[in-house]
């Protein structure tokens, strides 16, 4: 059986982060696999730009952002295997993995750190009635078809779910000269982030409508055309709205799924909320020496910060090798809890004894806020109280806890972080 | 000349090709779509009825005891994915109980083995997410699931093996006799043949009613079905139906052979042969329905919903043989549930009837074997590896949901009546049957159907027909 110190699940931003941390926190037997020809993972697909304002404060596209970090990543000399699935995580950290040429092997890993990033939600799993044509495509797989292949998936198009991905779609695919007719959202607000609503949709005059779903889709063999209606507040279809559009096409953006299948096939506890694992200060799992970051962990807004959690992983995974493998079962830990807007956080517990300096708390809201504070209390304390004009599900928020801040409340016992009214 | 033309090639038709080429026979199957498995047998519920249901004395009810009986013997001939797990049927109220003490002694009657009322203690023993109320159930041990594209398939390549020809993308038009034979137009030209099998599912009345003055109706009954993910597969283990009773017929909640939940059906009868839509009306009603047998029912483990369409004759009972008025014509018409389970049955029955009217000798090289696509999930790591070497395209995973290689996809391209379509693919393999429904794996099985058959990548078809998948290339209208 191979070894290695840490072995990473995935080659997209996420893992090549976290490689590069572990490597510059002094643990340099590093494994990368990843399922894809290249490294880069969904990023390769992404040809706009926006990338990197955070991390590099330059723009970059997609591709380009991944390129920074694989060249980190073979700088170092780390070593990653292409075209290879992992097919099977133990409790015990031995990874099976398949490829073309090694066929099925295995590999005991000190640590594993979770980078398998999410999918899209697909149309059976939004339960759209209708036929069952050709020209229904998940928007990053249409995406892929024409912006990887250079194929054209169709040439009038609805996109159901503003997701970022719908969003660029709706963009991409006007450039590339199909007629995107309309995007309708079920929400009564965009999940997406607000620059893509300007840069990708009024900028080409392409309508939003919100509150508004598919209600049937037509075409026996090919979509010929879907309806619209517009939904109440429980998010039901009201009679007599009903809009027709004559399309080839309907893209779907309704939102990504963490792929934890792994994770779940080791015994990895998730979150409910955000489907992926529940995690601590360490984005360690239920389950010791097995990290967890990008959106595997919980689905993010922007690449940057899945790369400044990777690697915020990745140093906890050496943190975790060089202390011999061991995690302190022991330490006295303080959950955190979320009311009033925050849906979930990552991550659910603090060690306040195990926490670095400066500390990340991500979370999102539920809904659109609009004027209120994002507070946090340590026990009946509010050590966080911050305006913010606007807050909305399809942005990240996050508030910075500092190893202070615990100093002065020795006996903590539960943190809340919530919103308040201005 | 052909001895025999079998119009359909779903399940019915399939049986009935498989089980005429044990005998010296020229035999043709004709079907509209690519594929074999494209209507009625590719959409509905999966299940190998026990045989208390249909009615005793009923040719219904005998082909269903007999091809329930035939199916795992077959399921091991053919290599398909057949369980015995045992159906319920769950009584939810007192008023009931006499019904369900009808459908037993019925059971019974018809000679299905093994029929136990069991109350409502052993019920939640057997089955503990059964709604708490429910009061009784007959369980019937033998009744079955199937994976019913792996049945069908298995039948047509093993019909093909053995000598059948099949003829895809041609749609029967009209159907003449002449003094010693009939002429069957087709899209593609007229075809010559002693003996016409009628097995066209819900069009079996249109090609019935062009040859015999005793018309037959047909209604296509549309029922809509949820697949739920395998993460919930354990949600129940037996077949769970409720007992026709005052809430109306019910909707069954099931185990798949491939490890997922199937909710349905409902029953619409619509006039549209092609209706096989899905509404949220009917989508609504089987959330509500399956509720009243299960409790907790993880609906938001939906991966997929589809409609399937059952071939309703208006006197609901199997019409299999010689047209009175239209000699060397057989119908097997009206085909609607049980067909699946009375499939294997039905087959026998057909092939007989035609070896005893035609006179037709055993064919001395069939061959009543056959292999399905190897599965490489089910060897040890050892075999695997050994497997890899050899064939490497075993070792590339296209399907990451349900975990399909490279490997098995070209074995479905390859082998006889080779899949064409993506969908032709997803019956034969799986890939993109799972919880991302295709989103990661189509574009690359695309491509390796392309450089399969050797065509461009935007000839490649969903289902055949004009569903194709790509309409051109970036910028080609700019």
């Amino acid at each position: 059986m191979l070894q290695y110190d840490i072995v990473i699940i995935g080659g997209g931003p996420a893992g090549l982060a976290a490689a590069v941390a572990a490597y510059d926190a002094g643990s340099t037997n590093i494994l990368i696999l990843e399922r894809d020809v290249q490294l880069g993972g969904i990023l390769n697909q992404c040809i706009h730009n926006g990338f990197g304002l955070h991390t590099f404060k330059e723009e970059l596209t997609g591709p380009e952002y991944a390129a920074r970090f694989a060249d980190q990543v073979k700088e170092r000399g780390i070593e990653y295997r292409l075209s290879t699935m992992v097919m099977d995580i133990s409790k015990d950290r031995v990874v099976t993995a398949m490829n073309r040429t090694e066929g099925m092997f295995q590999i005991q890993a000190g640590a594993v750190i979770l980078a398998m990033g999410c999918r899209e939600r697909a149309r059976g799993a939004l339960n759209i009635p209708g036929y069952r044509p050709a020209g229904i495509y998940s928007a990053g797989t249409a995406q892929r078809l024409v912006n990887c292949e250079g194929f054209m998936p169709g040439r009038r198009v609805v996109i159901l779910g503003s997701g970022d991905i719908g969003l660029i779609m709706a963009r991409r695919m006007t450039l590339e000269g199909a007629k995107v007719l309309v995007v309708a959202e079920l929400m009564p607000y965009s999940g997406g982030l607000k620059r893509n609503i300007v840069q990708c949709l009024d900028d080409f005059g392409i309508p939003l409508k919100l509150s508004h779903t598919v209600v049937d889709i037509e075409g026996k063999e090919r979509v010929t055309g879907i309806t619209l209606a517009e939904v109440d507040s429980h998010n039901k279809p009201i009679p007599g709205t009903e809009e027709h559009y004559d399309c080839d096409t309907l893209l779907l953006s309704c939102g990504l799924i963490p792929e934890n299948e792994l994770s779940r096939g080791m015994g990895v506890e998730l979150n409910p909320v955000t489907n992926g694992p529940a995690v601590n200060e360490s984005l360690e799992t239920s389950i010791p020496g097995v990290f967890a970051a990008g959106n595997v962990l919980h689905v993010h807004d922007l690449v940057d910060y899945v790369s400044e959690e990777a690697a915020a992983a990745g140093r906890a995974a050496a943190a975790y090798v060089a202390a011999g493998g061991k995690s302190d079962a022991d330490v006295r830990r303080v959950p955190l809890v979320c009311s009033d807007g925050p849906r979930y956080t990552v991550p659910c517990t603090i060690a306040p004894d195990q926490m670095p300096e400066k500390l990340t708390v991500r979370f999102r809201v539920g809904s659109v806020m609009k004027d209120r504070y994002v507070s946090v209390y340590f026990g009946s304390d509010r050590v966080i109280h911050r305006k913010r004009p606007v807050m909305a599900p399809g942005e990240m928020e996050q508030v910075i806890l500092t190893r202070k801040m615990f100093e002065d409340h020795p006996d903590l016992a539960e943190i809340r972080v919530c919103t308040e009214e201005a | 000349m052909y001895d025999i033309v079998i119009i359909g090639a779903g399940v019915s038709g399939c049986a009935i090709a498989r089980e005429l080429s044990r005998y010296q026979a020229k035999v043709l199957v004709v079907e509209r779509a690519e594929d074999v498995c494209c209507g009625t047998s590719k959409a509905n519920s999966a299940i190998v009825h026990a045989g208390y249901d249909a009615a005793h004395g009923s040719l219904m009810a005998r082909l269903n005891v007999e091809g329930s009986r035939r199916m795992e013997a077959l399921s091991k001939e053919l290599d398909f994915e057949y369980k015995r797990n045992g159906s319920l049927v769950v009584c939810l109220d007192k008023e009931d109980l006499p019904g369900l003490q009808k459908l037993y002694e019925n059971g019974v009657a018809n000679g299905v083995e093994g029929l136990e009322i069991v109350d409502a203690e052993r019920l939640h023993e057997l089955e503990p997410n059964v709604t708490d109320t429910a009061v009784a159930a007959l369980w019937a041990p033998t009744g079955g699931i199937v994976c019913p594209f792996g049945l069908t398939i298995a039948l047509a390549e093993n019909a093909y093996t053995n000598g059948v020809e099949f003829r895809f993308n041609t749609e029967v038009t009209g159907l003449t006799p002449a003094e010693d034979h009939w002429e069957v137009q087709t899209e593609n030209g007229v075809i010559d043949t002693k003996y016409v099998v009628n097995a066209a599912g819900v069009y079996a009345d249109v090609f019935h009613n062009m040859v015999s003055a005793k018309k037959i109706h047909i209604t296509p009954r549309r029922g809509d079905y949820c697949l739920l993910d395998r993460s919930v597969g354990g949600f129940v283990t037996h077949t769970v139906f409720q007992q026709p009773g005052k809430y109306g017929k019910g909707v069954l909640v099931s185990p798949t052979v491939h490890g997922n939940i199937i909710v349905g059906p409902t029953a619409i009868d619509i006039e549209d042969r092609e209706g096989n839509n899905t509404t949220a009306a009917g989508l609504g009603e089987l959330t509500e329905k399956a509720q009243k047998s299960v409790k907790n029912l993880p609906m938001r483990q939906v991966i997929t919903s589809f409609a399937g369409l059952r071939a309703h004759e208006d006197g609901h009972e199997f019409i299999i043989g010689e047209v009175e008025d239209a000699p060397r014509f057989i119908d097997c018409a009206g085909i609607e549930s049980p067909g699946l389970s009375s499939a294997p049955a039905i087959g026998v029955m057909v092939a007989e009837m035609l070896r005893d009217k035609m006179g037709l000798a055993e064919n001395p090289n069939f061959v009543g074997t056959r292999k399905g696509i190897l599965r490489p999930s089910e060897l040890s790591l050892e075999e695997r590896n050994e497997l890899i070497h050899k064939e490497p395209a075993y070792g590339n995973i296209i399907c990451r949901c349900e975990m399909v290689t490279e490997g098995e996809i070209l074995d479905a391209i390859h082998r006889p009546l080779g899949a064409k379509s993506l969908d032709g693919v997803k019956r034969r393999t799986r890939a993109g049957m799972g919880r991302c429904q295709a989103g990661f794996c189509s574009p690359r099985t695309l491509e390796i159907l392309a450089r399969e058959w050797g065509v461009p990548q935007s000839e490649i078809t969903k289902s055949g027909g004009h569903s194709k998948l790509i309409v051109g290339e970036s910028k080609d209208s700019l």
